[in-house]
């Protein structure tokens, strides 16, 4: 009887000692878990700072007004600047913006106010996410045999339009979307008054999304002004300055690599300063998103 | 009376036919994007007709790599399989470090830190991919060389061929971890997303039972975003493939059977930075034809691997609306 007892007894201590044992190790896999995902933020923190650190270290010291306003110099000698570069990676991207913001939102507008459900609007939403997703390499490509090989010469029309295409599907994305938040009352108002429909949806819907759409804008101009790939077989690159939409032209992203493949270190530092330079047009654009997004209350991700 | 039926027709006619014209207008831009995806489809089919009709399908089983006129030969295996590997080191570099920072973000930081961080990993997506380059170039490659493979050299390039080769920093090892950096905030901010469209009444049937952090995690909120996480890995996959200028910086830009990787330090190529390196510089229609049927079989790989991953990360979204608010 006694004896039984105190068996019990012990068998709820030894329970007990199993059970703070385990929760005891549940606690320490949790924390293990909880450092590594703390480790993963910091990996992943740790090459941003130190490429921020070293544009901005190494692009300082190459950047001067002669940097800014001239035409590079000879091969290796250091001198001379990336003006070419930097005129034509403003005419290119804004040619190609100017091709692909009119055409992204206007199928955005069709995807949110014209399309119900059939099978035609949804093979444009889904080759649409197709066409996001392509590597940009495969439209330059594309670029050079459309484009090219029909006017005969590199130019700027090529590369216009190789980045047109990356920027469409963000923007007809995030237009789509933005129109679809706009509450429907608003729309209905516009009918009850008698307004024809394009002009509701231009003047009523449209305007009520603008910051989303110009959001989308944004995001689509400074992804296709930091893109390399797609400009190497279409603009070509070139130490000129901008003659002619027919002519090749140089672009930053292009004129870095090519200077980073020379083996001279005048050439590597110039290379940081259009680096920073770069950096500085992709980010600005980075954060007046974020200020956009912000005036609306959007949840906006550069990542598309 | 007369005249106000015909003047509210007119205004009524014109009215139709704007919106109509209107209507055709939304309808040929949303059209349009059609017609750049049949347009890349036919160009780059049409554009490597030459190479087929010259290599057949050996194309997709040869190594050598040859413009030199009268002993053209060209293979796009050892690209196929530079593109594989280095995709492959960056997925198993990048997918972890992301799932930890999605998990970090959306159930374990303080909403003040986290707010303030994925804004920097979203900062961490606009850098352009050439200045990763040329912080790859010159500085990155230096700190994989003196604190990754120079160790693994001395301590097992002896005996084990993975670690075989001397190392020179400029090999598919560096390509794929640049590659990993480059796809983490893709593949992080949508399972992060994913994350937070679990509703707050799984977590907190799991925590009402005991569970810690973790269990919780493992058994109420992973089973229900699975394939979403899947589907995220495969559009930073999709990603990785396709990723052409940072690549053609970092892999040492071998050429034919010697692109073939033996060991994590060899040089190698992948199918875009073949293109990148050589569209320019082609030497006949033959070698140009080459180049676009790589980009051809570029185009069908990031093709599939982004539609399993868009279905598998939509389908998910469908299953719990409120994702994007």
């Amino acid at each position: 009887m006694q004896q039984a007892k105190i068996d019990k007894i012990t068998l709820i201590r030894e329970l007990q000692k199993t059970m703070e044992r385990k929760s005891s190790r549940k606690r320490k896999i949790d924390k293990l878990v909880t450092v590594l995902a703390i480790a993963g933020v910091c990996l992943a923190i740790i090459p941003l700072g130190s490429i921020l650190f070293e544009v901005i270290k190494n692009g300082a010291s190459a950047i001067s007004i002669e940097f800014l306003i001239e035409r590079p110099g000879a091969l290796a000698s250091g001198k001379g600047g990336i003006a070419p570069a930097i005129q034509g990676t403003l005419i290119t991207v804004g040619l190609g913006s100017i091709i692909a913001a009119p055409i992204g939102v206007l199928a955005g507008i069709y995807l949110s106010e014209f399309a119900g459900t059939g099978p035609f609007p949804h093979a444009v939403r889904f080759f649409n996410d197709v066409l996001t997703g392509l590597p940009s390499i495969v439209l330059g490509i594309v670029g050079y045999i459309v484009v090219v090989l029909s006017l005969g010469s590199f130019s700027v029309w090529a590369g216009a339009f190789a980045l047109s295409i990356i920027m469409i599907p963000i923007v007809v994305r995030v237009t789509e979307e933005s129109l679809k938040v706009v509450p429907n009352s608003i729309r209905e108002a516009g009918y009850s008054l008698g307004i024809s429909k394009w002009k509701i949806t231009i003047f009523i819907t449209l305007k009520s999304a603008l910051s989303g759409v110009l959001t989308g804008i944004v995001l689509g101009i400074s992804r296709i002004a930091g893109e390399t790939a797609p400009l190497i077989m279409t603009i070509l690159g070139t130490s000129l300055f901008f003659t002619s939409f027919n002519e090749p032209v140089d672009a930053l992203p292009l004129r870095i690599w090519r200077l980073a493949s020379q083996p001279y270190e005048s050439a590597h530092s110039q290379g940081w300063g259009a680096a920073l330079i770069l950096i500085l047009i992709v980010m600005s654009f980075s954060i007046a998103l974020r200020l956009l997004a912000m005036r609306r209350g959007y949840k906006v991700s550069s990542v598309m | 009376m007369e005249r106000r039926k015909n003047l509210s027709q007119l205004l009524l006619g014109k009215k139709r036919r704007l919106d109509k014209t209107f209507y055709l207008l939304v309808l040929s831009a949303a059209g349009y994007t059609l017609l750049m995806l049949a347009l890349i489809a036919y160009a780059v089919g049409d554009g490597s007709i030459e190479i087929f009709s010259f290599e057949g399908l050996n194309f997709f089983t040869n190594t050598d790599w040859n413009a030199v006129y009268g002993r053209e030969a060209f293979g796009a295996l050892p690209y196929i399989i530079g593109t594989l590997i280095t995709s492959a080191i960056a997925m198993a570099i990048g997918v972890p470090i992301s799932l930890g920072i999605a998990i970090f973000l959306s159930d374990i930081g303080p909403s003040r830190l986290t707010r303030p961080l994925s804004f920097v990993i979203e900062l961490l997506a606009a850098v352009p991919s050439v200045i990763y380059g040329l912080w790859a170039l010159f500085v990155f490659r230096f700190w994989v060389i003196d604190l990754i493979e120079r160790p693994l050299y001395n301590a097992f390039g002896g005996y084990i061929p993975l670690f075989a080769k001397t190392p020179f920093g400029l090999d598919v090892f560096t390509a794929g971890i640049v590659l990993a950096i480059m796809i983490i905030p893709i593949i992080s901010s949508i399972s992060r997303e994913l994350l937070r469209a679990v509703p707050e009444t799984q977590r907190e049937a799991a925590y009402s039972l005991g569970a810690t952090r973790w269990e919780t995690l493992r058994v109420a909120v992973f089973p229900y975003v699975k394939s979403g996480l899947f589907g995220a890995s495969f559009l930073g996959l999709g990603r990785a493939v396709g990723e052409t200028i940072l690549v053609t910086m970092v892999i040492g830009n071998a050429v034919g059977i010697n692109a073939i990787p033996t060991s994590l330090f060899s040089q190698s190529q992948t199918l875009s930075s073949v293109i990148a390196n050589e569209f320019n510089e082609a030497a006949s229609s033959l070698h140009l034809s080459a180049l676009i049927a790589l980009g051809a079989v570029l185009l069908i790989l990031t093709m599939v691997i982004n539609i399993g991953g868009q279905l598998l990360v939509s389908r998910m979204v469908k299953v719990s609306p409120g994702v994007r608010e």
